[in-house]
């Protein structure tokens, strides 16, 4: 493997590269154009829902056609939402999260010179760009893109009829999809395999520093739960085209009955949520595993409870495939399902609890440093936690039967995956920047970004939970339809100037991450002064990662403050003195 | 165009803050020169790439502020936004709901202002200082077990008593002689059909609609006979109520909040759920809470010109269903029985509509 020091043209060596180094930055930046698409969506409705008859310039410069003076027509409404949700669930959080880091990271922390297959890697890679693209070409579709909410329940998503983005639009998201699925896998296989047979040597599993771990698993969940969702797309394309009825039954629209018979609407809400659940930590998990990470390396401490974190992973992982029905306890479904769901789904409850506990505690007695990476470390553990309890009353199907579809789901899933796996992200990208540029990035205006992201994403999610209380549905396009919700407007005022607030702080991070490619200072070798392996590799990133041998692993990860040591920190490769155990 | 110059306008301000965050990097320093004067330098200051001990003091405090802003977000909340909330539920199998709701939140609210508060604190009071070394704890079997075991207890009680609520609220089997009605949703539209005196739904077919039979009533089955069709829901006070959900086209969902009541309506199958309603709609009208978040709406409705809102219960969709999913809405009148039976016995039966 170490005679990879051949000549390379520019096409090789960025556009078509199969160094995991140039994947993953490609990832990245792939990942963030797809953010800064999904989120400008958001804050284009977020104006439409605090002030729904007033006209808006920006509306108008951007949605042409589907707006009428300035104020977007219900149709774009839904689109935007479900494109929303679609681009920032499945290409920032899936591709651009886990695609970045665990291509970035795990040859770099297990030793290794690269993927197992870098061929296959470069193929991931080029999927989900293709995928981004006709994802991106559906936007233009002159009955506008998909539009049935980023669930894509059938009937709705089947038939033309009902809502225009079932058309053409529809048929690109499908499209997009698999294609975007069929990368996720390719990707997976390629992330479980290397973790599997190139750890260098020394590095047992229990040894892995937890980002590896949380890798590994988030990839095994991934190969598990993504056949399925490809599967139910398949299906619901056949519906669609070849007039198959796995889905449809007993229609009548547009003053006719359609001929489908016998098929149902649950079959694909049973297969959506198989992945859909999953799909919540697929998202998480991988953020998790940074955070863990920079918590230890930033608190200059271990983390707590090394082995429970790997239990509580794999407990989650394996929960998450046996809970997807929560989605669904209104479905129309046997209600004794109902209540096995319930059970399953409230304990994933533990492990979590065990996961936050463990963070906290990694805190105590500390000597926290803090930089702009530990700072989004702290605010994931946070958003968690505020997240991850009100799951409590999702998860209970007595309770769910009055939250169902309201805001209260919104605020819940946005700050526990979203706000959560976004912040994680960024604490990643702080983090590892210099493995990836050579170069810092601004540590102040990191604070600025980290601190007014932070007040905004309370700003706008903690309320959020009130006025779903107070019976208010998603995806409506105005609530004006409705005295009931009046009161609530103001509510929704302040949290859309919240949203805009956050939104533009990204501005922020945009400015410091590309200034920094090019003007950042440039790094040192280990500049965190951390324990893992990939500080142990030359800043300017060579091919195949080190120059001569590669490293042995001699301890665990987390030799932090370790007593009888004068630094505060003990490299991986060092091995034990006489006398000292291994924690 | 005017979407260009607010980008523009984004990216200088946020080109400014780039700007000025480089110029406070720059530090005076008062040198000497070979004469032996003071020379003024100006020499970009070494910053310590992990944090100062500057930095770790200004944003451990800043962690601190924030947990008591965030405190105060948490208290507004869960007080002042009390009277947006959602009235006492108005059907007897929602007030168990209630009760867990209640219960439950008292346990996350503990639970959260404990966490928040311990990890926003610690990230106060252990902020680094040079030279300090953190302390090497790496595991305790003892805390790790108390903090599996009290959520694992915590968690059976709660799924115990929502188990038991659950199953009270879908168990219809046992219902003494309920009042039978359906329910059907359409783009973007709710009808129903009451079972008429046999109490039983003539059988439901969207193969069957036809003209005025707009929800597809099969005329043949002897049952469908007597069933009432209507467009607005009558529900008698303290009687069960057993619904049968249809739609004819696309999923919806009848949400009925002020009942915690809610069902899919899915294309192809029925569906069920089942209340009775504990207040009419003019005893809902006079409770306190009611009227409390009546008045608050009343005050910004006149603020804007708008007729007075009176409170009525309402059948609204919520499952995306198109266009209009956002105004698809019944209303629900709550009455005493007899008031009940008079209105149904005014409403026309299916024979006599379709005739």
């Amino acid at each position: 493997m170490s005679e990879h020091h051949h000549k390379e043209t520019f096409v090789t060596k960025y556009i078509f590269s199969q160094d995991h180094k140039m994947i993953s930055k490609q990832f990245l930046i792939t990942g963030i154009i797809m953010g800064v698409i999904g989120v400008f969506m958001s804050m284009l409705f977020r104006m439409q829902i605090a002030w729904p008859e007033q006209s808006f310039s920006l509306i108008e410069a951007f949605l042409g056609s589907h707006q009428t003076d300035g104020v977007m027509d219900p149709d774009m409404y839904l689109a935007l939402v479900t494109i929303h949700g679609t681009i920032m669930v499945f290409f920032v959080l899936t591709a651009g999260l886990s695609g970045t880091f665990s291509n970035l990271l795990i040859p770099l922390q297990i030793g290794a010179r690269d993927m197992a297959s870098g061929f296959m890697n470069m193929i991931s890679y080029w999927m989900f760009f293709i995928s981004s693209v006709i994802m991106v070409i559906s936007l233009f579709v002159e009955a506008g893109p998909a539009s049935a909410g980023w669930t894509i329940y059938p009937p709705l998503s089947a038939l033309p009829q009902a809502i225009p983005g079932s058309g053409m639009g529809m048929t690109l998201w499908l499209v997009s999809m698999a294609i975007f699925v069929a990368s996720s896998l390719i990707g997976s296989l390629n992330y479980i395999v290397t973790i599997l047979n190139l750890r260098t040597k020394g590095m047992k599993m229990t040894r892995l520093p937890l980002t590896m771990w949380a890798f590994f698993i988030t990839a095994v969940i991934g190969v598990v739960s993504f056949p399925v969702l490809l599967s139910a797309a398949l299906l619901l394309i056949f519906d669609r085209s070849f007039g198959t009825s796995f889905y449809l039954s007993d229609i009548f629209i547009s003053g006719e009955v359609l001929h489908y018979q016998g098929g149902s609407p649950v079959l694909f809400e049973h297969l959506f949520w198989f992945l859909g659940h999953p799909e919540v930590y697929i998202v998480l998990l991988p953020a998790l595993g940074i955070t863990s990470e920079v918590i230890a390396t930033n608190s200059r401490k271990p983390i707590f409870g090394y082995r429970a974190m790997i239990g509580s992973i794999m407990a989650i992982a394996f929960l998450s495939t046996i809970v997807w029905g929560h989605h669904m306890f209104i479905s129309g479904m046997n209600p004794f399902l109902g209540s096995v769901f319930t059970f399953t789904t409230l304990l994933i409850a533990i492990p979590s609890a065990v996961k936050g506990f463990n963070y906290i505690t990694t805190l105590w007695k500390g000597n926290l440093q803090m930089n702009p990476a530990m700072l989004f470390s702290i605010g994931l553990v946070s958003t968690f936690i505020t997240g991850g309890l009100t799951g409590i009353v999702l998860g209970d199907s007595a309770l769910d039967i009055n939250v169902h579809d309201t805001y209260f789901v919104v605020a819940h899933f946005h700050l526990v995956m979203g706000v959560s796996a976004i912040y994680g992200m960024y604490a990643g990208i702080y983090h590892w920047f210099p493995k990836m540029y050579g170069r810092m990035m601004d540590k102040t205006l990191g604070y600025w970004h980290f601190w007014i992201t932070a007040i905004a994403a309370y700003g706008v999610f903690f309320p959020m939970h009130f006025i779903g209380l107070a019976g208010l549905p998603r995806r409506y396009y105005s609530n004006t339809a409705f005295p009931l919700f009046d009161d609530l407007s103001d509510v929704n005022v302040v949290i859309t100037m919240f949203a805009l607030l956050g939104g533009a702080s990204q501005i922020i991070f945009l400015v410091n991450f590309f200034m920094s490619i090019y003007k950042g200072k440039k790094a040192t070798q280990n500049p965190w002064k951390s324990t893992t392996l990939e500080w142990t590799t030359p800043v300017e990133g060579i091919h195949g990662n080190w120059p001569g041998k590669i490293p042995t692993v001699e301890r665990w990860a987390y030799d932090y403050s370790k007593p009888g040591h004068d630094e505060d920190f003990v490299m991986q490769t060092e091995p034990l003195k006489d006398g000292e155990e291994e924690s | 165009m005017l979407a260009l110059f607010y980008i523009f306008i984004a990216v200088a301000v946020a080109l400014g803050i780039w700007q000025v965050n480089k110029l406070t990097s720059y530090r005076k320093t008062i040198l000497k020169n070979d004469k032996n004067e003071d020379v003024v330098a100006i020499a970009k200051s070494e910053e310590n790439p992990i944090a100062t001990e500057k930095d770790n003091d200004i944003h451990g405090k800043f962690f601190f502020v924030f947990l008591i802003g965030f405190y105060i977000l948490m208290g507004y909340c869960l007080f002042f936004l009390n009277d947006i909330m959602l009235p006492e539920s108005a059907s007897v199998e929602g007030e168990n709901d209630d009760n867990l709701f209640l219960i439950s939140f008292v346990l996350i609210g503990i639970v959260q202002f404990a966490t928040q508060g311990l990890l926003f604190y610690f990230s106060f009071k252990y902020r680094g200082i040079n030279n300090r070394k953190a302390l090497f704890y790496a595991d305790s079997h003892k805390l790790e077990l108390i903090w599996t075991t009290i959520p694992t207890i915590v968690l059976t009680g709660l799924i115990g008593y929502g188990l038991y609520t659950w199953n009270d609220i879908m168990d219809l089997s046992t219902a003494e002689n309920p009042i039978v009605i359906e329910v059907y949703a359409q783009q973007f539209n709710w009808q129903a059909r009451y079972a008429g005196a046999d109490n039983t739904l003539g059988r439901g077919n969207v193969r069957n609609i036809k003209g005025i039979n707009t929800i597809g009533v099969d005329m043949t089955d002897v049952n469908g006979a007597d069933d009432v069709p209507v467009r607005e829901l009558h529900l008698p006070k303290g009687r069960k109520i057993v619904f049968k959900f249809r739609s004819q086209d696309v999923l919806h969902s009848a949400y009925m909040p002020h009942f915690r009541a809610q069902m899919n309506c899915v294309p192809g199958m029925v569906t069920e759920f089942g209340f009775t309603p504990k207040f009419t709609t003019e005893e809902m009208r006079m409770q306190e809470e009611t009227v409390i978040k009546v008045n608050g709406i009343n005050k910004i409705r006149k603020a804007k010109g708008e007729d007075p809102y009176v409170f009525d219960y309402l059948l609204l969709c919520n499952k995306i269903c198109g266009a209009s999913h956002y105004n698809m809405q019944m209303k629900i009148v709550v009455e005493e029985e007899a008031a009940f039976y008079s209105w149904l016995k005014k409403q026309p039966t299916m024979a006599e509509v379709v005739k």
